[in-house]
């Protein structure tokens, strides 16, 4: 199965990517031999399989909802790229 | 001492011949001496390290000293350590110094090993010959005297290489898709992926949620067995962990292993395999019939199917996880961004390598409006057929064996221009991790002078059982204490 440019250019913004004209064009063959390679999956008869989630099928724990965490947004923030004021910082979003 | 295992050293340290302090300043120098020719190490934390083997003095002159206590060892570059630098191999978490530790991380700590740094990985753990690190390339042991430089497997490949090397005696490792079980088959090592479920993944960098396991790297199976001591067991702040009893995993070591059931599934003895590799698996298997253990073929129908269920999971669920990477809490951000979908693109497009970018290209795909059913729903119902093959052999065998590689370590460069041919390295040890069920490799011979690996597969939670069956091995083999020249 291939894949076209032009999906390759709509998963990039998905993902959030940027991806340049030269490199949509590696990507096209390494996704494409990637896809080709998945595709054995087609052949295989899985109509009365359940999807597998989870090795043990263990489902998700609830624990009690009280507070357990202890407030460390100062040592949080002090690895972030831009703080102020407690907040994150992040180029303007609204004019 | 650098030639000694966790279990002599730990001896070593009981009887008094050596303080930690100065056993960890002895790897310390020794790593600075010899690390320049590997670069298994990203971080070597000289500072940290020696305040630990301090403390686990002061611990043993307080008869607080557990079967860690003062052992020096080291940590993937993937497992959170508060205070020292965490990469996951790549350039977004260059300058990355975690505020809080893995559940691993604190329970060694609590054990009072010490830990001499981090190793190097492929980034994100996302390869299998160590090339994609931001880091540069580890080079295995094996082959160097000849003059080649030949990979040393990933993703956890500086741990592996840097065990080989003698530059500590036990490692942690992660196993996605054979993560732990390949670097370790390629430098001679040993090293198990145990159940999932069964060590707590609270601190690792998730890469694919449904597969990733934590486990021991090391050069015997008692000193992997010393490793699971510490590792295994519940976590609360790990959803997918397991509650159930860990056992002693040295207490059944000694077992004689008459009677064994053995299955060698006939679709790892296939094609794929060269002869000189499966002459020295099947040397191995004929080590245990001596010792009593009975072999028997069994099929695994769909494992052929495995690479290709794994190339769908893990990018679609890698592209999900490596989504908290974009430049606003912590990691990298690129410079002058024009605005917040700029900073996003550009951040990404930065920080993350070539197969990181690829594979979570393909995952953002699988995972698409369309196209789910076609990918990620298949892939999963497809991973069930796997799972299910595994549960039919181990109702007629105890363990599987068979390769872990269809080959010994490759030279470096060799399989980079091509992702799918690097992606088959581990056509032996995927289906494992789809099923969720453990594996070791262990140290089985050699071709033209490069390690061959066995691998032991077990059912759930029979790590113990695995671990007896490779020490047992290591009693009448002396295929682990080769070391490379």
């Amino acid at each position: 199965m291939s894949i076209s440019r032009a999906d390759i250019e709509k998963v990039a913004v998905l993902a959030r990517i940027k991806v340049d004209d030269e490199q949509v064009s590696a990507l096209e063959k390494d996704l494409g031999n990637i896809l080709d390679l998945v595709d054995q999956l087609s052949a295989a008869d899985t109509d009365s399989v359940e999807p597998m989630a989870h090795p043990l099928d263990a489902v998700q724990r609830l624990r009690p909802d009280v507070v357990t965490e202890t407030d460390q947004r100062a040592a949080f923030q002090a690895i972030a790229p831009a703080t102020e004021d407690g907040l994150y910082l992040v180029p303007k979003v609204i004019e | 001492m650098h030639n000694k295992s966790v279990a002599e050293l730990s001896r070593e340290l009981e009887s008094g011949t050596i303080s930690s302090v100065e056993l960890t300043q002895q790897f310390l120098d020794r790593i600075k001496r010899e690390d320049s020719q590997y670069n298994s190490f990203i971080t070597v934390s000289d500072e940290q390290a020696l305040t630990e083997a301090k403390t686990a003095d002061e611990m043993r002159a307080a008869g607080k000293a557990t079967a860690w206590t003062g052992v020096p060892f080291a940590h993937k570059d993937i497992f959170c350590t508060n205070g020292v630098g965490t990469s996951c191999g790549s350039k977004m978490l260059e300058n990355f110094v975690p505020p809080y530790d893995a559940t691993v991380v604190e329970k060694f700590k609590q054990a009072g090993a010490v830990c001499l740094g981090k190793t190097n990985m492929d980034e994100f753990a996302m390869g299998s010959s160590n090339e994609s690190s931001f880091f540069g390339a580890v080079t295995n042991p094996w082959g160097l005297s000849k003059g080649e430089k030949r990979v040393p497997g990933g993703s956890s490949g500086g741990s592996a290489a840097a065990i080989a090397a003698r530059l500590v005696p036990a490692a942690t490792g992660t196993d996605t898709g054979g993560s732990i079980r390949q670097p370790s088959a390629l430098c001679g090592i040993t090293g198990l992926k145990p159940t999932y479920g069964r060590v707590s993944r609270y601190g690792i960098i998730a890469f694919a949620s449904s597969l990733d396991q934590a486990g021991p790297m090391a050069r015997t199976a008692e000193d992997a067995a010393l490793m699971m001591n510490v590792m295994a067991g519940f976590d609360p702040k790990d959803s997918t962990c397991i509650d159930r009893e860990v056992p002693d995993y040295t207490a059944t070591l000694s077992e004689p292993l008459k009677g064994l059931k053995i299955g060698l599934p006939k679709e790892y003895f296939s094609d794929q395999l060269s002869p000189v590799m499966e002459e020295q698996v099947r040397n191995a298997v004929r080590e245990y019939e001596k010792m009593g253990a009975t072999v028997k073929e069994v099929s695994l129908p769909n494992a052929r199917l495995a690479i290709a269920a794994y190339y769908v999971i893990a990018p679609a669920e890698a592209s999900a996880n490596l989504s908290r990477f974009d430049g606003v809490r912590y990691g990298y951000r690129c410079a002058d961004p024009k605005d917040l979908m700029d900073m996003y693109t550009r951040t990404r497009a930065e920080g993350f390598g070539n197969e990181v970018k690829r594979r979570i290209l393909v995952g953002s795909y699988a995972l698409s409006a369309g196209y789910f059913d076609a990918y990620y729903l298949k892939a999963q119902k497809v991973r069930r057929l796997i799972q299910q093959d595994f549960i039919n052999a181990f109702k007629e065998v105890d363990v599987l064996m068979s390769p872990v590689t269809p080959s010994p370590a490759f030279i470096q460069g060799e399989k980079t221009t091509d992702p799918v041919s690097m992606y088959l390295e581990d056509v032996f040890t995927i289906a494992i991790n789809l099923a969720g069920i453990p594996a070791m490799s262990v140290p089985a011979g050699f071709v033209d002078g490069l390690p061959v690996g066995l691998q032991i597969i077990g059912d759930y939670f029979s790590e113990a059982r695995l671990l007896n069956a490779a020490h047992q091995f290591q009693q009448v083999t002396d295929w682990h204490q080769r070391e490379p020249q």
